[in-house]
Formats: structure tokens, C-alpha cells, sequence
């Protein structure tokens, strides 16, 4: 037996160095690669909670109108109804975390409206849409028509 | 005083059993929440989106809005819309154009009142099969449990081989981090109940958020009732955005 392993020694040498440095790959391996790696998948878990917690800017409209009851019960009986607050008024998450600080914007109705409603041939026909040099020459839309509630 | 080690070890067990099951009633008596109610669960979603190009009409809100929530930096888009002209059935190649992602809306063209018109909001397609997912050397891109492309920016190199393999051309480098960026299904919003910042602001529904696994969502009824079609159906992605009356032509 202990002649074999004598004339083994050349062997039992690369065997052992294979295993420190297999033994060393694990140890660096452990240390370096994050803890929640694997956890689902091929990623690090933690990215999940970490991309949950970026912060939100528009509120949503189901927050609106917990405070504006009013205006939602006005335009969700108008042609206005599928539009979300914030499509015109903008992002208004800081204005629903504190209101007086923050103030929800009031858009021009001469440029929020014109948006949707300036008449372009790829829209669809069914769309209403105007030429609004035709429409109401130098007249802005408020003049007319109330947002909430824009048909006449 | 005497102690016998047998009866010490005795009275000692008895003490920590009953400690333990002490509290556990007064916590059960005080009514503590469990710990997992509120906390949202993967497994109950999959989340995809829908497009209705027959109501789209090009106003670029979804891709203001969709800048504002994720900081996403100028001349880039997570999301944008083209605008489709077609004059002539045969002809080889639509007229495509995009002007600043279709954020702004788009000026009139005459040529556009003859032949056909349409827009088509673009984004990424959350794809269950995702070629990008597929590329990344390190593991920084990843299909989340419920369905979502995401980036892990701690983790990505920057060595752009998703943007590359991307077939929809929706991942774009971060100049300001040099890491990948692209939509990422409003993550943060739709776990917390909210919908996307581009499906909230969309004036015509065009766009609308789905949640396949939930039974009572309008999107087994759109699909059921409606043709729809998914970008590059031939690369089978296994893409989740769905279009409705997506035209042939649409690259």
C-alpha cells in the first residue's frame, strides 16, 4: 500500500492541488455572488422588491376622486367618462400625498384639448375631430365647452 | 440548595414550552396580522397588455406620461407610437414615421386623407419566450415570476448584447447610467393595484393593462371576441402585448 501511494506521490500531488483550488473557487464563489441570486431564477431576487419600490407620480384616477366626488360624478356622465384625470391635469401623485403643497395643474383648454381633437386624417373617422381654425377661429375651447362635460 | 441536574433540566424544559406557548396565545388574543396578508403574490399574475388600433389616435400621452413616471431621459422611449400610411395595398413599403416617439402627436400630412392611416403604440412585449432574457451574460435581464421583462441595473454591464438581440427595438441604454433600460410594465404601479402610467392616461382605452390569470379581466373577453395579433408573430417570442386590427403591414 505505502509503495503505491510512494510511487503515486506525482499523481496525489495534482489531485490535491485540484482540490484547493476547487475548495478556493467555492469560498471566492460563495463571497462574491449575491445571496437572493437563484432565488427565482437565473437573477437576483432582490431587484424585485427593489424595482417595487421606485416612487409613483401619477396617482391614479380612483384617488382623485376620493376627494373630487364632484367633478368625477360630472364627467363620468359626460362623453369625458373613460378619459383618466390625469390625461389633461397631468401627474398628480404629490398633489394626493399633500395637497396644499403641491397644487394639481390646470391645463389651457386652447392646448390640452387641441391635442386630441385637432382634426389629423389618420385618426379614425369616427373620432371627433375639428379644424379648429374653421371650428372656432381665435376662440379658446373653454369658451364653449365646459371639459368635464364638453358637449354642448 | 440541592439541585438534582435531572429536575433542573426538567423544570428548565417546562419553562421554555410554556414561555413559547404563552406567546403565542397573547399574540393570538391581541390579534397580530399575519404576516404575508397584504403582500403581493407573483404566482396570482401574468401580466400582458392590450392595443385596440382601431382607437388609438395618436395623441402621445401614454408616451409623456410613461417619460414623467420612469425618468426616462429625452430622446429616448420606453414606449412611442408609430403612424402608418398606406396608399396602395401592393405597394412594398408603408410610409412610417414617428416624430419625438409620437410624444408631441404628429402634424398633419396630406397625403394621409387617401389610403389607410393608423397608429400603433409601441413597447415591450413582456415577451414569455424573451430573446433578450435569452442573451444576457450575467442574469441582469429576467422575466419576473408573473410575466414581467425587468432589468436589474446593479447588476447589468452595460454590454448591450439584449438591445442587440431585442427584435422589437424597445431597449435603450441609459446615457446617465450606462446600464439597459426599457419598459418595465410600470412594475412598481401594478403591484400596488394601480394600472400603467401609459393605460391611465390613454384618452380612448386603447391601451389597457391585462392580467391573464385573473378571471374577471376584459382581456378574455377582447381576445375572444376580437382577431388579435402580436408583433413579428414568425420570431414566436411568445410576445404578450395583443393587437387588434394590427395591419399586415406593421413591421
Amino acid at each position: 500500500m505505502r509503495k503505491t501511494l510512494k510511487e503515486a506521490e506525482h499523481l496525489i500531488r495534482f489531485v490535491v492541488l485540484l482540490g484547493v483550488m476547487l475548495a478556493a473557487f467555492l469560498l471566492i464563489r460563495a463571497a462574491i455572488v449575491p445571496k437572493s441570486f437563484g432565488q427565482y431564477g437565473h437573477y437576483r431576487g432582490a431587484a424585485l422588491e427593489e424595482i417595487r419600490a421606485r416612487p409613483v407620480s401619477f396617482a391614479g384616477h380612483a384617488t382623485c376622486e376620493i376627494c373630487h366626488d364632484e367633478v368625477a360624478k360630472t364627467k363620468n356622465a359626460g362623453r369625458h367618462a373613460g378619459i383618466a384625470c390625469e390625461a389633461c391635469h397631468g401627474p398628480s401623485a404629490g398633489h394626493t400625498e399633500d395637497p396644499s403643497a403641491h397644487k394639481a395643474v390646470k391645463p389651457d383648454p386652447a392646448t390640452v384639448c387641441l391635442h386630441c381633437h385637432e382634426a389629423n386624417p389618420a385618426r379614425p373617422k369616427t373620432f371627433p375631430q375639428v379644424v379648429v381654425k374653421d371650428h372656432a377661429g381665435d376662440t379658446s375651447c373653454g369658451t364653449c365647452h365646459q371639459p368635464h362635460s364638453p358637449k354642448l | 440548595m440541592e439541585v438534582n441536574r435531572r429536575e433542573l433540566l426538567e423544570q428548565a424544559g417546562k419553562f421554555l414550552v410554556l414561555s413559547g406557548a404563552a406567546r403565542v396565545a397573547f399574540q393570538t388574543m391581541t390579534g397580530e396580522t399575519p404576516p404575508d396578508a397584504e403582500k403581493y403574490k407573483a404566482a396570482d399574475h401574468w401580466w400582458g397588455m392590450t392595443v385596440d388600433i382601431t382607437k388609438c389616435i395618436g395623441c402621445g400621452n401614454c408616451v409623456k406620461a410613461c417619460a414623467e413616471e420612469n425618468d426616462v431621459p429625452e430622446g429616448y422611449f420606453r414606449t412611442w407610437v408609430e403612424r402608418y400610411h398606406v396608399s396602395d395595398p401592393l405597394q412594398e413599403h408603408p410610409q412610417v414615421d414617428s416624430p419625438n416617439g409620437g410624444m408631441n402627436g404628429f402634424p398633419v400630412l396630406n397625403y394621409a386623407a387617401e389610403g389607410k392611416s393608423f397608429f400603433v403604440p409601441k413597447l415591450c412585449n413582456h415577451c414569455a419566450d424573451s430573446p433578450c432574457v435569452q442573451a444576457c451574460p450575467v442574469g441582469a435581464t429576467f422575466e419576473s415570476p408573473d410575466g414581467v421583462v425587468l432589468v436589474d441595473q446593479k447588476y447589468c454591464l452595460g454590454c448591450r448584447y439584449c438591445v442587440q438581440a431585442c427584435p422589437y427595438g424597445c431597449r435603450y441604454i441609459d446615457p446617465r447610467k450606462h446600464t439597459v433600460d426599457k419598459c418595465t410594465l410600470c412594475y412598481h404601479r401594478i403591484t400596488q393595484g394601480l394600472t400603467t402610467a401609459c393605460c391611465e392616461v390613454c384618452p380612448t382605452g386603447a391601451r389597457k393593462l391585462a392580467d391573464f390569470k385573473d378571471p374577471k379581466d376584459p382581456v378574455h373577453e377582447f381576445i375572444r371576441d376580437n382577431h388579435v395579433e402580436v408583433l413579428k408573430p414568425h420570431l414566436a417570442t411568445g410576445a404578450k402585448v395583443f393587437y387588434h386590427d394590427l395591419d399586415g403591414v406593421v413591421r
